[in-house]
């Protein structure tokens, strides 16, 4: 029952994309089989794994930056309560600013080529890191802080002990949003003002029309982005379970 | 107004000086970017110019566009897939994994089959704004309580009749959630988009600004979103 439904799913999503491919042809769309035979050329080609490479390195960088720094600012608004109210919505403002008009002045901050990568990966991840660190400090129970009083733990033992494992899924959930936003930001990152990289292959795709090029990075992308999901996900349910 | 109201527009005020004092003092070089009471005077400058009244009234309607398009097809899809548990239970690793698809590698796609015109942009950020109108919609109908459930039942109300009358009703505050969302995401959607390939916009005119080096023009873009 429980691997049939992501089958199923898969299923599906093959289903469509064939139909769709019957109905608007080859100039917008290569079909499953051959996409899927495309990437493998890809992948045995020694010139495309530098791109990789280069995607995963800034991805990496920019996914810590954005852990680390969304964590941060999180568990200082959660904690502090008046902070917190300030800072909020200021937080849900910046969030819904659209960061590709950001792009040229981190551009000029930064410099061009993988710090400019690694900058635009994180800004998009940090936001709803803290934002989902920051409710879940903010809805701990209070029962929870004041068990730890009672049993008269010091700070850092009831925030190791109690604080932290009851905050835990819902810092999982905010780091699987970050996750995909950054790895989304790391790409647009890439398609504007670089030189290498998956998300340059996809623009560069774009200008010249190479539909094979443009669905195969695609694919490799929803692969690596749908499994490390799944990953995250797991271990979301399994923290839930746990709680 | 309440204590944290005011201590935030101290915090933004204080912000937005010290950006100033910066951006004056050279610190930040002009090349970077201008200092905000340039920013503000050249809005003004250009927005009693007209000269962007076009694009921006094209940005906006696209965006309008998406916002509702999205708001209604979410609520309608989140309702039916509610009362599909099967549907629901398989569709549900793709609603996990959505946002994490760079919706702008299927560009060239939605343009062979909206056309070259504003369609593909609307679809970008319709479908970016789509799924936080659904998840939401779901979430909130998840949590109607069984009571009210039971009086409905009670009151013989139908399927429908009780989606309307009582769920959705219930499910609002939730649903408005998503469409904060929704916003926010056919915003980034449809100027996104027009960032990546178009020749009219807002979105357009910040590439084509930065492609010739002109700040200004660029931060006033901005900052009309």
């Amino acid at each position: 029952m429980k691997w049939r439904d992501p089958l199923a799913l898969i299923a599906i999503l093959l289903l469509l994309w064939q139909a769709m491919y019957w109905v608007v042809g080859d100039v917008a769309l290569t079909s499953p089989v051959s996409t899927f035979r495309s990437l493998a050329v890809m992948l045995a080609d020694p010139r495309f794994w530098p791109h990789v490479n280069e995607t995963l390195l800034a991805f990496a960088q920019g996914f810590a930056i954005a852990v680390v720094i969304g964590l941060g600012i999180g568990f200082l608004l959660g904690a502090h309560s008046m902070t917190g109210e300030v800072g909020e919505p200021i937080l849900v403002a910046l969030y819904s600013i659209p960061k590709v008009t950001l792009y040229p002045i981190i551009l000029l901050i930064v410099g061009i080529g993988m710090p400019a990568k690694v900058a635009f990966g994180a800004i998009q991840g940090i936001v709803p890191i803290a934002l989902f660190a920051m409710n879940s400090i903010r809805n701990l129970n209070p029962v929870f802080a004041r068990t730890g009083r009672v049993l008269r733990l010091s700070p850092l033992a009831s925030a190791q002990r109690i604080l932290l494992p009851a905050a835990l899924p819902e810092i999982v959930a905010g780091i699987r949003v970050g996750f995909s936003l950054t790895l989304v930001g790391t790409l647009l990152g890439e398609m504007f003002g670089s030189q290498r990289g998956l998300g340059y292959l996809l623009i560069q795709a774009m200008n010249l029309h190479n539909m094979r090029t443009i669905m195969s990075v695609t694919l490799l992308l929803v692969i690596f982005a749908a499994s490390v999901n799944a990953v995250l996900l797991a271990i979301d349910r399994r923290l839930r379970a746990r709680a | 107004m309440k204590r944290a109201g005011i201590i935030r527009m101290v915090v933004i005020l204080v912000a937005v000086g010290a950006l100033e004092f910066l951006c004056r003092t050279g610190v930040i070089s002009s090349f970077v970017m201008p200092a905000p009471s340039t920013i503000i005077y050249s809005t003004v400058q250009i927005l009693a110019s007209g000269r962007f009244a076009a694009d921006i009234w094209v940005t906006l309607r696209n965006v309008c566009i998406s916002i509702v398009a999205a708001m209604v097809s979410g609520v309608i899809v989140g309702t039916i897939l509610h009362r599909l548990p099967t549907a629901r239970r398989i569709l549900d690793p793709l609603f996990a994994t959505y946002y994490a698809i760079p919706v702008y590698a299927f560009y060239p796609l939605l343009m062979v089959i909206f056309g070259l015109g504003d369609l593909p942009q609307i679809a970008v950020g319709f479908l970016l704004a789509l799924m936080a109108v659904i998840i939401n919609t779901l979430n909130g109908l998840d949590r109607v309580p069984r009571v009210l459930v039971k009086v409905a039942r009670m009151h013989r109300l139908s399927g429908w009749a009780m989606d309307r009358k009582v769920r959705l009703p219930f499910a609002a505050p939730y649903v408005f959630t998503g469409f904060k969302l929704c916003v926010a995401y056919s915003f980034v959607g449809v100027i996104g988009a027009e960032f990546i390939t178009s020749s009219r916009g807002i979105g357009y005119e910040i590439s084509y600004a930065y492609n010739n080096f002109d700040r200004e023009r660029r931060l006033l873009a901005r900052r009309r979103t």
